[in-house]
């Protein structure tokens, strides 16, 4: 089995107001020194086999076209094998 | 003329439109569920506001890959008129059929409240029936409204006119408070390059009879039916 990650994040260039009104929170809650906070996704799957590199082209095109929208986000894909299952 | 409204899971705004179309307008006008791959030959295709699939991942992005999308991405290559509102907006922008995305309002609540739209382009399919400068009446009910897409997009669709609505004050100027979302330049809808596919956050389809407060958003429909 593969288990792969993906960290959906806003780019830096798009205003993040979730990302902005947690940060005010933060502060309010006395970390005074805080300079910012972005809010993003973390999406966790879970896929038959052990082909990691095949694993990887397939979320690629998925990544892309599904779980990320290239005009306001970037995207990290992490996949790793799970032994033993 | 005949009009496809098409229905997502969580749709639900599929029965204003349709009743704006067949009870005020007298049109032919029929639901299609999303499962369906086929227009059936539709003039005119309606993608309305509401919640697609929870607005999971981000709002549009599930319902793009719908089996009707491939048929209305047929229909818009090919001229037909396609009008996305408010989730409808969303979906098309995910799909690619318009540029930019709508990501959450700025202030990050959820507006619901009639404000003033002011018309840019009336030399569309969707705004014949308008005056350009005109100044509308229109609600809307969202919380992911707030336009976004790079700098050279924005200038392209301001030199093509294709922006067609933007927020304004009652007297028509693009004040930041008339802005309800943080929407860039303000736009409230755009339509594509060949006119035929235009996306909007405020719901003509709720104000299209006095009784409900504002008809000013029945002249976008006559419009298209002229057009035909």
């Amino acid at each position: 089995m593969i288990r792969a990650q993906v960290i959906v994040r806003p780019r830096q260039s798009i205003f993040d107001p979730q990302g902005d009104a947690v940060c005010r929170a933060i502060q309010q809650l006395g970390v005074a020194n805080l300079k910012q906070a972005h809010v993003g996704k973390c999406i966790e799957l879970e896929l038959d086999g052990d082909d990691v590199e095949q694993a990887r082209a397939q979320l690629e095109t998925i990544c892309r076209d599904l779980l990320s929208n290239p005009v306001i986000e970037d995207y990290v894909l992490t996949l790793s094998p799970a032994n033993g299952k | 003329m005949r009009w496809a409204v098409l229905q997502f899971p969580a749709s639900n705004c599929d029965q204003d439109a349709l009743h704006v179309l067949k009870k005020v307008l007298g049109q032919d006008a029929e639901y299609v569920w999303h499962k369906e791959t086929s227009l059936d030959g539709a003039d005119a295709i309606v993608l309305p506001g509401g919640f697609s699939y929870g607005d999971y991942l981000r709002c549009g992005a599930i319902a793009r890959f719908s089996p009707i999308m491939p048929a209305v991405k047929a229909a818009a290559a090919a001229g037909k008129t396609v009008l996305g509102i408010c989730n409808g907006f969303q979906i098309l922008c995910e799909a690619g059929l318009l540029p930019g995305v709508l990501v959450r309002n700025a202030s990050l609540h959820f507006r619901c409240e009639y404000l003033s739209v002011r018309v840019e382009n009336a030399a569309t399919r969707f705004t014949s029936e308008y005056r350009s400068g005109q100044v509308l009446r229109l609600p809307i009910a969202h919380g992911e409204g707030h336009y976004v897409a790079d700098d050279a997009t924005l200038d392209s669709l301001f030199a093509n006119q294709q922006v067609i609505f933007t927020y304004c004050d009652a007297q028509g100027k693009n004040t930041p408070e008339s802005n309800p979302n943080g929407s860039q330049r303000h736009i409230a809808g755009i339509c594509n390059r060949a006119g035929n596919v235009l996306g909007l956050m405020p719901h003509p389809e709720r104000a299209s009879e006095k009784i409900l407060g504002s008809d000013d958003g029945l002249a976008l429909f006559t419009s298209i039916l002229k057009s035909i």
